[in-house]
């Protein structure tokens, strides 16, 4: 059964007619040639297919499309200011999270990536929010350290075992994002 | 996947309205659970209603101190809430424990109560399994049974319920609050769930198209000195094997009272009865902790399995009620 929804990707409104079987990224991939979000198990298991939805992190391949009907979308492609969409990232410069993937060698294979990128984005606007995680202790604020950031990112495998470097990129980047309320905390980089 | 119609209804009573009317309808929350079944064909609707926009989705503090939260607010919000996490640490605790950052955005607070189990037979619709297709039998008797039940389990399912949240939910006198076909009602969290016996194709007490619109989690002093303590085998993003919700009041070295569920050993979260009453006026010492798992764990059965079965849940759950007591009591020592 078909329906119509339109979705804003990476800052386009993008109208399109899907089955409503259609997850989220089976519509950015296979319909809008978006493919920075990967399909690692399409089960919620591994979160290579992580987008913003609505500013949140979420799993791609467990949304389905028609409950994205006006959703604001964000991938790995329209994270950096001035990006443009597909293919263009390069161009508008690279989201301070990228620049320290790059920059701490973060990667091996790459294909983990777009979702870790995300994901980290996601989970920093959460530590700035205050949010606890599971290895933080008391009530209060959380600072952030390896510990923090390794839990944080727990929702993303990666299979060429890129671990130590990512924890480093996403603790160097909560340090150099401008001004945000993570600049100053305590840092275990 | 096998064709659905899609709805997204103007407000909850329509939504209610369309599920009753069609055996065939379920209702979407983050879809977190959901939409992994409808990829393996686990379910199989005609018709997907969706919830977003219709459930309240903020935390609302009554007149007697409770507090509602709503069955649209997601995990994470639930989790970092500061009232929650001063007044309930055990709650927020259970939650941070439980998925992933991503899937704790989507997972809402009426839809994680009533995620289905991780048995892998369940979960694979080539194998036989009584949860999944009532009469066909249970594969995981005699197969792989590490993550299985060692409380309230029957001849006909094995299977434990996998949330965290609800683990804290039953330890905490949570109530339900339910929009059905028939009106509204409120139910006790320890009777949402039921045990198997000899019909596991029902997880829950609800009906076809009850909806889950908040959860009261009334105001109880004894909850501020409260922890979640999950064992399982990695260390973050699994599910648990074992897991305990403990609060307790301490006065003088003697336990005045205690609220303890466990998680992970039984087809509902286990409220731990027997174990409370064995700790009320009980000195606060590891004694009195190994007493009071055993008198809860009088009535375990282990299963055997392929993989050496889930005897080793029994003491595992033993030493994890005893260090979680421990921690707590030590917190503030007179
Ligand atoms: C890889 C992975 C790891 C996970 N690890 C954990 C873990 O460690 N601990 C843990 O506790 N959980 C874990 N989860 C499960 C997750 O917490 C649940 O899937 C989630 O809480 C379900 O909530 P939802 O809103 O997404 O429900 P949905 O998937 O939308 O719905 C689940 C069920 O509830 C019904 N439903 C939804 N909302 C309502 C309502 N308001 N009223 C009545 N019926 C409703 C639906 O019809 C469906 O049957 C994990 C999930 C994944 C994919
Ligand atoms: S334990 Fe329950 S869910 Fe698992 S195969 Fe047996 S009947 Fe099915
Ligand atoms: S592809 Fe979505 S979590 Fe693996
Ligand atoms: S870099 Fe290869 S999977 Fe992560």
């Amino acid at each position: 059964m078909q329906r119509e929804i339109t979705v804003r990707v990476d800052g386009t409104a993008r109208p399109l007619t899907v089955d409503t079987r259609t997850t989220l990224l089976d519509a950015l991939r296979e319909r809008l040639g978006i493919t920075s979000p990967k399909k690692g198990c399409d089960h919620g298991q591994c979160g290579a297919c992580t987008v913003l939805s609505g500013g949140r992190r979420v799993l791609s391949c467990l949304t389905l499309a028609v409950t994205q009907d006006g959703a604001e979308v964000v991938t790995a492609e329209g994270l950096a200011p001035g990006a443009a969409g597909a293919g263009q990232q390069l161009e508008g410069g690279l989201h301070p999270v990228q620049r320290a993937f790059v920059d701490c060698d973060a990667l091996q294979c790459g294909y983990c990536t777009p979702g870790q990128v995300v994901s980290a984005v996601g989970a920093l606007d959460e530590f700035a929010a205050g949010w606890p995680s599971a290895v933080t202790e008391g009530p209060g604020a959380p600072g952030l350290d390896r510990a923090e950031v390794a839990e944080r990112m727990s929702g993303n495998l990666c299979r060429c075992a890129a671990y130590v470097n990512i924890v480093t990129a996403v603790l160097r980047a909560a340090t150099s994002l401008p001004a945000g309320p993570t600049a100053g905390k305590e840092v275990d980089g | 996947m096998k064709p659905f119609d899609y709805l997204a209804p103007a407000d909850a009573a329509e939504a209610v309205r369309s599920v009753a009317a069609n055996p065939d309808a379920v209702f979407l929350g983050g879809g977190t659970n959901l939409v992994d079944h409808l990829k393996l064909g686990v379910a199989e609707p005609g018709l997907v209603v969706g919830l977003a926009g219709l459930l309240p989705s903020g935390i609302e503090e009554l007149d007697d101190g409770a507090l509602r939260i709503g069955a649209g607010v997601s995990n994470s919000d639930l989790a970092a809430d500061p009232r929650v996490r001063e007044r309930f640490p055990v709650l927020s605790q259970a939650l941070l424990s439980g998925a992933s950052g991503q899937l704790r955005n989507m997972a809402t607070v009426g839809g994680n109560p009533l995620q289905r189990t991780r048995c892998v037979y369940f979960q694979d619709v080539t194998t036989p399994c009584n949860k999944r297709e009532p009469g066909s039998g249970c594969s995981a008797i005699g197969g792989w049974t590490r993550h299985h039940a060692v409380l309230g389990a029957s001849e006909h399912c094995i299977a434990v319920h996998p949330s965290d949240m609800a683990v804290a939910m039953a330890a905490l006198d949570a109530r339900v609050r339910t929009l059905g076909p028939a009106g509204e009602r409120a139910i006790p969290f320890v009777e949402l769930h039921r045990l198997p016996g000899d019909a596991p194709e029902r997880d829950t007490a609800l009906e076809h198209g009850e909806l889950i619109t908040a959860i009261d989690l009334p105001a109880q002093p004894i909850a501020r000195r409260s922890a979640y303590h999950k064992v399982r085998d990695r260390a973050s993003y699994a599910f648990a094997l074992v897991s305990v919700a403990a609060a307790i009041e301490v006065e003088g070295g003697v336990i005045r009272d205690a609220r303890i569920a466990f998680g992970g050993v039984a087809h509902a979260p286990w409220r731990a009865r027997r174990a409370e009453e064995a700790l009320r006026g009980a000195p606060a010492s590891d004694g009195s902790y190994r007493a009071a798992a055993d008198a809860e764990l009088t009535d375990a059965r282990p299963a055997e399995g392929l993989d050496g079965g889930n005897a080793f849940k029994i003491p595992l759950l033993r030493r994890t009620l005893t260090a979680t007591l421990r921690d707590l009591a030590g917190e503030d020592p007179r």
